[in-house]
């Protein structure tokens, strides 16, 4: 392991001599780093990585922060590489990785998620979009609605699920499919939340084509692939120990501080209870990382997102309380288009209606208690009345 | 006085070790093995066919008595996280052994002592209790309550509700004439009377302890002044921080046995344990466990690194004594019937995380602590 690291701080050190940040443009070195093996290691030689454990990843990047280099902005094209680089790789042609994975690495092209509709929520494999082949051209003729797509605005390609075989059962009539977000029939609207802002969009795809080049996998595995792009955002998760405070308790215990004169008894039981129990779910999330480190990732984990959830709703709830007439006070309703969302960000009113979304977003609060309940403890599944039927007989 | 801040917090190995994995596993057969259910519950009626042989098992086969004795006073030299792992088995079987008071309690009040002849005894396997009513959470609470007191060269006083006994060497902290002073009391010394009482957790026996001893009897205090309140602190925050794994112990076994009953077990023509709104209280529970393991964990490691000690050992007697009750009131209910039953090993549980959530500071006497060791300070009185 330590070979490993001397070798890679060795190439760090290679690229930085031949293409000093100093003078060398963003984009240039963006590509030579690329070109190094550099910019994800546990990618394949050619393909932007040299082969090695993922955990060796942060050292590089903090090496070449520290020497001010420049990185690739990856908060701006986070489906990108958290969800659609690791599908790809997993499932595309030599042609795909090719054509794909430089882009997007490089920031060059943006990617989005088509998944959701409004008709298939938590029942993702429900989706009713259609992917029909066009026998004369060799495409595929997209139509259907996507709703909750982030970035779909300023998004280059997306990854979609689609339904390619209605006469099956659900599942199994699914593909998966690279779009392109610029083709004639890509309709992008803002989807206003309840804050006032618009962090997400709809998609509306009509008469869209995709050519045969793009479909990812074969015809009906899209659900084991998006199972694929699903487990890799729990695996982007982990990276930096956490101080204490950090996040929704900090904001909500400066505000105890600040304010001696709203103190209420009932309150600060509230608070003491709610500040151990993030320190709890500090402490696991240290523990849920140092396992993952040693590479022996234990089971903790699937509950993280569901305290965290509870937590930011009790918290935020808590703030604009303690706040009194102070959080009586909206920021601002408008219209905006985010393109970072920050749950501790703007004031307490704000804060208290987004982690609404914290046990909606990215699977449900409901649904990931059956996860934990069927795959952690073994505990049976839901009766399923749609699983032997052909997706164009279910009801709806 | 400075205004206070907020410790940060410092980045602790939580991983267990291959010893520490050894360790337990050792533990949990010999526990398994010394410690069974008929066993555990007779001892409310008045039979002890268990106490014996758990602790022998414990303490010879094992030799785990004297895990936290030094090894210059003859014992093992090793540190909270290892008493940890035990402690957490012991809350799993419900042990009645006076690991958690003897062992860890009693045991880190001599060595921060440096108590070398009774330390000595304790590395042989005696046992020593700390004759403080079984709540105390620091040696502030302890000066507020009905301390002994040594004068007129008696020892007088009485504490009601102390664990630990019987043991072979009293630990007596009192209000001495110079203030707080710690005696060594031979419990059969003439004017010790003790009074076993009817205990909630008849796992961990319960006891009145009546003092009228000449202090010739009682001898020289150990130590005197603010070395015994620095001292007593100590001792609890360590028995509080390892009571932590014992209630994470607990809350496991609870949800491990629940969620096997519920495997098992049919109604409607279903398998129980299908049902969502059992499987929705199941994985909060679940949750709930697993924060309960890395917080105790913490605790361990903060008590074996000697930082960060007092908020790590509130955070972790406030939050595992909640998981812990939780956990065996939840085991209980979703057990039905059976779990009402003296026949069931569940209540036993349930008797015992509601006694630990009493013993050492209440979670709300943890949570009133760590307000002023995280700066969030009470509201302050004001007119009107």
């Amino acid at each position: 392991m330590s070979e490993q690291r001397h070798d890679l701080e060795r190439r760090v050190a290679t690229l930085l001599e031949e293409h000093d940040p100093a003078t060398t443009g963003r984009a240039e070195f963006l590509r030579a780093r690329w070109d190094a093996g550099l910019a994800w290691v546990h990618f394949p030689e050619g393909l932007g990585g040299l082969g090695l454990p993922r955990d060796l990843q942060p050292h590089v990047d903090d090496l070449l922060a520290a020497a001010g280099a420049p990185d690739n902005a990856p908060e701006r094209n986070g489906i990108g590489l958290g969800m659609a680089a690791p599908t790809i790789l997993a499932h595309g042609t030599p042609e795909q990785h090719r054509r794909f994975l430089r882009p997007l690495w490089l920031g060059e092209e943006i990617w989005c998620q088509l998944f959701s509709e409004p008709g298939a929520g938590s029942d993702l494999a429900a989706v009713a979009t259609r992917a029909v082949p066009d026998e004369a051209t060799g495409e595929w003729v997209v139509n259907g609605q996507k709703v909750w797509t982030s970035s779909a605005h300023l998004a280059d390609f997306a990854i979609l699920v689609a339904r390619t075989d209605p006469d099956v059962p659900k599942h199994g009539g699914l593909s998966y499919f690279l779009l392109g977000m610029r083709e004639p029939g890509v309709e992008v609207r803002p989807l206003r939340q309840l804050t006032g802002e618009a962090e997400f969009n709809e998609v509306f795809l009509t008469d869209v084509r995709v050519p045969g080049t793009q479909l990812l996998g074969a015809v009906g595995e899209g659900w084991r692939i998006a199972n694929t792009t699903l487990n890799s955002e729990r695996v982007s998760i982990g990276g930096q120990a956490v101080p204490r405070e950090a996040g929704m308790v900090g904001k909500v215990a400066a505000t105890w501080r600040a304010h001696p004169e709203r103190r209420t008894h009932g309150a600060h039981q509230r608070l003491l209870d709610l500040w151990v129990q993030a320190e709890a779910a500090r402490i696991t999330g240290s523990r849920v990382r140092q396992q993952l480190a040693v590479g022996a990732p234990g089971p903790e984990g699937s509950a993280t997102k569901l305290v965290f959830a509870r937590l930011a709703q009790q918290l935020s709830a808590l703030e604009v309380e303690l706040l009194g007439e102070e959080g009586l006070r909206y920021d601002d309703w408008t219209l905006t288009r985010p393109e970072k969302v920050d749950f501790t960000g703007r004031d307490a009113g704000y804060r208290y209606l987004r982690a609404k979304g914290n046990s909606i977003e990215g699977g449900t609060s409901e649904i990931l208690r059956n996860i934990i309940a069927e795959r952690v403890l073994g505990l049976p599944g839901e009766p399923r009345v749609d699983k032997d039927v052909a997706w164009k007989d279910l009801p709806r | 006085m400075t205004a206070p801040t907020l410790p940060p917090a410092p980045e602790l190995d939580l991983l267990a070790t291959d010893v520490e994995t050894d360790l337990r596993r050792s533990v949990r057969a010999v526990l398994a093995k010394t410690c069974p259910t008929e066993a555990l519950t007779a001892l409310a009626d008045g039979t002890d066919d268990v106490t014996a042989p758990a602790w022998t098992a414990l303490a010879r086969d094992l030799g785990l008595v004297a895990l936290l004795v030094p090894e210059e006073h003859g014992g093992a030299g090793a540190g909270p996280r290892e008493a940890a792992v035990v402690a957490e088995e012991c809350g799993r079987a419900c042990a009645p052994v006076p690991f958690l008071t003897s062992a860890v309690l009693a045991t880190a009040l001599l060595v921060r002592l440096g108590a070398t002849e009774p330390l000595a005894r304790l590395a042989e396997g005696g046992t020593a209790a700390l004759v403080v009513p079984a709540a105390t959470r620091s040696a502030t609470g302890w000066s507020r309550g009905a301390v002994p007191r040594s004068a007129d060269g008696r020892l007088v006083g009485d504490v009601r509700g102390v664990v630990g006994l019987p043991a072979e060497l009293l630990l007596v902290p009192v209000d001495g004439p110079d203030g707080p002073a710690l005696h060594l009391v031979d419990p059969g010394a003439e004017g010790v009377t003790l009074t076993a009482v009817t205990s909630l957790d008849a796992t961990r026996p319960l006891t009145d302890v009546r003092l009228d001893v000449p202090l010739e009897g009682a001898g020289t205090p150990l130590a005197t002044g603010d070395t015994v309140t620095a001292a007593l602190d100590h001792a609890l925050a360590t028995a509080a921080g390892l009571l932590a794994a014992e209630q994470a112990g607990i809350a496991a076994w609870c949800l491990e046995q629940t969620v096997a009953h519920l495997s098992e077990r049919r109604q409607f023509g279903r398998v129980v344990g299908g049902f969502q709104a059992l499987k929705h209280r199941l994985a909060d529970l679940y949750a709930e466990v697993g924060q309960a393991s890395a917080v105790a964990a913490h605790a361990a490691a903060a008590l074996g690194a000697a930082t960060d000690v007092p908020v790590s050992v509130a955070v972790a007697q406030a939050f595992c004594s909640e998981v812990a009750v939780h956990a065996a009131e939840e085991a209980v209910q979703l057990h039905g019937g059976l779990g009402m039953t003296w026949e069931s090993p569940v209540h036993l549980r349930l008797k015992r995380a509601k006694a630990d959530h009493v013993l050492l500071g209440s979670p709300d006497s943890h949570r009133d602590a760590l307000a002023r060791l995280i700066d969030l300070p009470s509201p302050t009185p004001k007119a009107g």
